[in-house]
């Protein structure tokens, strides 16, 4: 009883740090993530290439190799050291983790939207360019809603991987759930029960994010529970004649 | 020579590299196997819920997967680290304790991550397998034994391969993890190089080439077997 008193102001005041590396990564990595898709998914050869590579080498190499790189590699670096902008990031363990997760996340997040996009029927996009859709308002409209719908349920996982991912922050001393776990595991030698309140604040932490894609998954496919209780017989002839 | 790519040479950490990479790869075999062997078990547990097992097994892969690996091997080495070392002092191995326990821990350790995500995998693909085969099998009679070593396995472990790919290279990626806790593997020999020559940029940059060779060749494996697989089923 004592120990939960001891442990879960400390281990709660973790879970913010957690959350909010976790939010400001997803956020940046997402954008570059899409970025990263369209220039692989574009005809020219030099962006589709710089894309591939990018996420084969992040995808590649463990998390942790990437973050120690950031935070203790980059600082030797005199171009890095020069830079006021870059040595900001740089110098600060939780700057740092968020720009190592957000790149990582990227990579990942680059990967299952290209899926998404790909997905997406070729009839439909011909049918917005033969409208006189202009480029920027077919992806708007008909691309990536189409696209995000299909990747959302992998999307879902790759942000419990960010919540997992960190978890790293604490080897450069950036003191989150884990972080925090491991100080109080030495403190208090109550190893198990210490392992049981972190672990259960991921938990939840991971759930919720689980119901919110649930959530945003419903709201996005809300076209499909109407359409299914009357219409379902003209539906299949539609999709019958796309294929 | 700004960082220091003459001292890795000169200071031999070339063999001092290429001996962590071993003992990289020999942690995450171990553990792959390891993680297979619990992913059989428990998928087969999960498939068939069998059922006060199959509700431990739930438990296992949901708080596994949701939780970090890093706070999982912390778990494992902290809770165990006295214990083994009064067992092992007791019988006079004092020096075993330090080499050769880290490596056990750690396989353990990341041998229980990649058999949750294992697990997943294979109930997958046993799910895949058309109940119709299983029944046809069992009106000819065949003895259930049999039925998984003709039927069922052959078809799981095709489906499952490109899964079985992906709990691989996460795995070999995860044992960077035991690192923190001093296994001498591919990360922490980056790290005490990097600490005595203060040349940590060249240092991790040849770590992280070293696991992309080994995420790439393995890649270039698993489509090797994938293929294999896909020839003999067209058969």
């Amino acid at each position: 009883m004592e120990l939960i008193q001891l442990a879960v102001p400390v281990l709660l005041k973790g879970l913010w740090v957690t959350a909010a590396l976790t939010l400001v990564s997803v956020l940046i990595g997402f954008n570059l993530g899409l970025g990263l898709a369209l220039m692989r998914l574009s005809s020219n050869g030099l962006l589709a290439g710089f894309a591939k590579y990018y996420s084969n080498v992040f995808r590649g190499t463990p998390l942790l190799v990437q973050i120690f790189i950031f935070y203790y590699g980059l600082g030797e670096v005199s171009l890095v050291r020069d830079n006021a902008v870059l040595w900001w990031v740089i110098r600060d363990g939780s700057r740092c983790a968020v720009l190592a997760l957000a790149l990582n996340t990227a990579a990942y997040t680059s990967e299952i939207l290209r899926g998404g996009l790909m997905s997406v029927p070729v009839g439909l996009v011909e049918a917005a360019q033969a409208c006189g859709m202009s480029r920027v308002l077919r992806f708007r409209r008909i691309e990536f809603p189409l696209a995000i719908r299909q990747a959302l349920p992998a999307y879902g996982n790759e942000l419990i991987l960010v919540v997992k991912g960190t978890s790293l922050a604490s080897t450069i001393t950036v003191l989150e759930i884990t972080g925090y776990a491991k100080r109080l595991m030495s403190q208090t030698f109550a190893i198990f029960e210490i392992f049981a309140i972190a672990g259960l604040l991921y938990l939840v932490v991971n759930l919720s994010l689980i119901a919110i894609i649930r959530l945003l998954e419903r709201f996005l496919m809300r076209h499909e529970s109407q359409s299914r209780q009357g219409l379902s017989a003209p539906r299949s002839d539609e999709s019958a004649a796309v294929s | 020579m700004e960082f220091g790519l003459w001292q890795v040479w000169e200071g031999g950490w070339v063999t001092a590299i290429l001996r962590g990479a071993a003992v990289t790869i020999a942690v995450g075999l171990s553990s792959m196997v390891a993680g297979l062997l619990i992913g059989v078990v428990c998928g087969l547990i999960k498939w068939a819920r069998i059922f006060p097992l199959s509700l431990l097994v739930d438990g296992y892969t949901s708080v596994v997967r949701g939780v970090p690996e890093l706070l999982v091997i912390y778990l494992l080495f902290f809770s165990s680290v006295e214990f083994v070392t009064k067992v092992i002092t007791a019988f006079g191995y004092a020096g075993l304790a330090e080499s050769g326990y880290a490596f056990v821990i750690a396989v353990i350790a990341i041998g229980a991550i990649s058999g949750a995500y294992s697990t997943e995998v294979i109930r997958g693909a046993l799910a895949s397998i058309p109940n119709g085969h299983i029944e046809a099998a069992r009106a000819l009679g065949l003895p259930a034994s049999r039925i998984f070593r003709r039927i069922i396995a052959p078809q799981m472990l095709r489906i499952a391969v490109p899964g079985l790919n992906n709990v691989w290279q996460t795995t070999i990626k995860d044992t960077a993890l035991v690192s923190v806790v001093g296994l001498q593997e591919l990360m922490r020999i980056s790290y005490i190089g990097a600490n005595s020559t203060r040349h940590p940029f060249i240092f991790y940059l040849i770590a992280a080439v070293v696991y992309l060779v080994i995420t790439l060749v393995s890649q270039a494996g698993f489509d090797g077997i994938e293929r294999l697989l896909r020839i003999r089923a067209r058969r």
